[in-house]
């Protein structure tokens, strides 16, 4: 009955566009990530703290093994909390 | 063969700034009588701590690159470390080469800034 050219949205569809995920370090070219530099390092952890997983950020396992040691090490010398409740 | 380190150390917030630089200077004597060189030194100053130790919520950082070839190098600085009641905290790491490109990047950049400061006091 009804056809499928008759069919209209209220909205346009929007078709997901999935945006392909990357690894920002590979990217970037960064070899080395600084346990020293708490502000970059505030990027890789959620509000509480806590490292972000790869499947939100992207990061290839090779550096996110990098940054668990950097933020690990950041968090001894006391430039970033071990707990927090909005870091950010 | 030789190798590089870095270690950063944080010093007790009671002790005045002239003491602190003192308590850096020994360690860093300690490091070349043990027959390291030192490579690079950094004093960040008086710094808040993300949380607090031994009671306290701030300390002087300082950072120290060095390179050795001797193997109980890092083990006796540590014991150093430990002994003295003036540190808060420290870590000592070895540099990759990665790292010590990172390293020499920074302070490049660093004693760029120190230039630029000079600069900007002289004009």
């Amino acid at each position: 009955m009804a056809n499928n050219k008759e069919i209209r949205f209220l909205n346009p569809p929007t078709a997901d566009v999935k945006r392909k995920k990357y690894c920002r370090f590979q990217k970037s070219g960064i070899k080395y990530i600084d346990y020293k530099d708490p502000d970059f390092l505030l990027k890789l952890v959620n509000e509480q703290g806590k490292l972000l997983p790869r499947r939100l950020t992207g990061t290839s396992l090779k550096y996110q093994r990098k940054v668990a040691q950097a933020v690990k090490r950041a968090r001894h010398i006391a430039l970033m909390p071990y707990v927090a409740d909005l870091m950010k | 063969m030789e190798k590089r380190y870095e270690t950063v150390f944080i010093l007790t917030p009671v002790l005045s700034d002239d003491q602190a630089k003192e308590a850096a200077k020994k360690f860093k004597k300690t490091l070349t009588d043990l027959g390291a060189k030192i490579i690079n030194e950094e004093n960040w100053g008086l710094r808040k701590l993300a949380y607090p130790i031994q009671k306290k919520t701030t300390g002087f950082y300082h950072l120290l690159e060095f390179s050795g070839e001797s193997i109980t190098l890092v083990s006796e600085l540590e014991i150093a470390f430990k002994r003295d009641e003036r540190v808060l905290r420290f870590l000592t790491v070895a540099l990759d080469k990665h790292a010590i490109a990172y390293s020499e990047k920074r302070r490049g950049k660093v004693s760029e800034a120190k230039t630029k400061k000079k600069e900007a006091a002289n004009a």
